[in-house]
């Protein structure tokens, strides 16, 4: 029993410490003149679409709910977003190269296309971040022929 | 009061390095691809190699252009491991060519060159960063658009290799990917399909 105790005040005092741990949050005010929806004339559904479902890890600013400033759910969102960012960041689009943009247009087709995208670790909580059958098709519709134009 | 402190800091801080290596592991566990590492070729790496070449290698080597020649190496190579569906085999590749890669120098080409080898090695290098870490059915998604970069690389840097520029019509809405021999082994089906494909163009 004492030793139940003990343990239950350790994780406790632990959980409670690791909150004064600092992350790096990732948000900005100002979208940059290079963002995709700026760039690119998206409908409206698939703007949102993308907005809810992707700019959270692929954009500078992430709309954080609540638990994700707690610790040590923070930290794995913060490596997730590092990541999402390093891979394609939706802000900086218009930086991109022709070739580049067709390769990243070709990657979102297939990601989402197999399922992979968004992360299942993030519709899992976002659950409004899923997308049904059919706006899988609409979006991949529109991204396939934004990649034909280019 | 203080000793208590003590005797706790170090176990919070264990704790919580814990959670955070215990957090980071949980991202890279990625399923394990199956791997086969039997070798479905006898000889995967010498096929595109051989002696004739050796030569032209190094001249070009010698005229500044070995860098673009060790990216062509890189390239066959992991072509042969796709052929021989060697997923493990084609990551060490990947890998391989991602170096040479960035370890090309363009600085001898004209400035509108330049810029252009720039955007094809920054694309090339990460279909093959993504190849050094993918299954084989994702190595092989990738490997399509670094042939693309690769024979568009090729275009401009040319080769005293004799190339064959060959096509499957059925992979991905038709694919192309290069070979220095003129039969036709298939990278993106390999034993599946190994002869599907033509060749739709010849360099030098």
């Amino acid at each position: 029993m004492k030793i139940v105790k003990i343990i239950a005040i350790v994780l406790l005092v632990t959980f409670v410490g690791i909150q004064f741990i600092p992350t790096t949050r990732n948000q900005s005010d100002s979208v940059p003149s290079t963002d995709f929806m700026l760039v690119n004339n998206v409908p409206k559904n698939i703007q949102n679409k993308l907005q809810i479902s992707c700019y959270d890890c692929h954009s500078n600013n992430t709309q954080y709910p609540w638990y994700n400033k707690v610790q040590p759910v923070a930290w794995f969102l913060e490596d997730h977003i590092k990541e999402g960012k390093a891979e394609l960041n939706f802000n900086e689009w218009n930086s991109l190269s022709t070739r580049r943009k067709t390769s990243k247009l070709r990657s979102i087709i297939k990601q989402i296309e197999n399922g992979e995208m968004p992360l299942d670790s993030y519709t899992f909580i976002h659950r409004d971040a899923r997308f049904s059958e059919a706006e899988a098709e609409e979006i991949i519709n529109w991204v396939t022929q934004l990649k034909d134009s280019l | 009061m203080k000793t208590i402190r003590q005797k706790l800091i170090i176990p919070i801080i264990a704790l919580a390095l814990a959670s955070v290596t215990a957090c980071k592991d949980g991202n890279k566990n990625e399923p394990a691809a199956p791997m086969s590492n039997e070798m479905h070729q006898e000889k995967p790496n010498h096929d595109d190699n051989d002696g004739h070449h050796d030569g032209a290698g190094m001249d070009t080597a010698m005229n500044g252009h070995g860098n673009a020649q060790a990216i062509l190496n890189d390239y066959f190579n992991l072509k042969n491991a796709l052929v021989g569906d060697d997923n493990g085999k084609a990551k060490g590749l990947g890998a391989a060519l991602a170096t040479s890669l960035g370890n090309f120098d363009a600085s001898h080409y004209t400035d509108a060159q330049q810029s252009e080898l720039k955007d094809i090695v920054e694309d090339a290098v990460e279909h093959a960063e993504h190849i050094s870490e993918s299954d084989i059915a994702h190595q092989r998604e990738h490997f399509k658009v670094l042939s693309k970069d690769v024979i568009d690389m090729v275009a401009i840097t040319g080769t005293e290799m004799k190339l064959y520029e060959q096509f499957c019509p059925m992979y991905d809405g038709g694919t192309a990917w290069l070979s220095t021999k003129e039969e036709v082994r298939n990278p993106y089906y390999g034993s599946k399909m190994l002869t599907c494909g033509k060749v739709q163009r010849e360099i030098n």
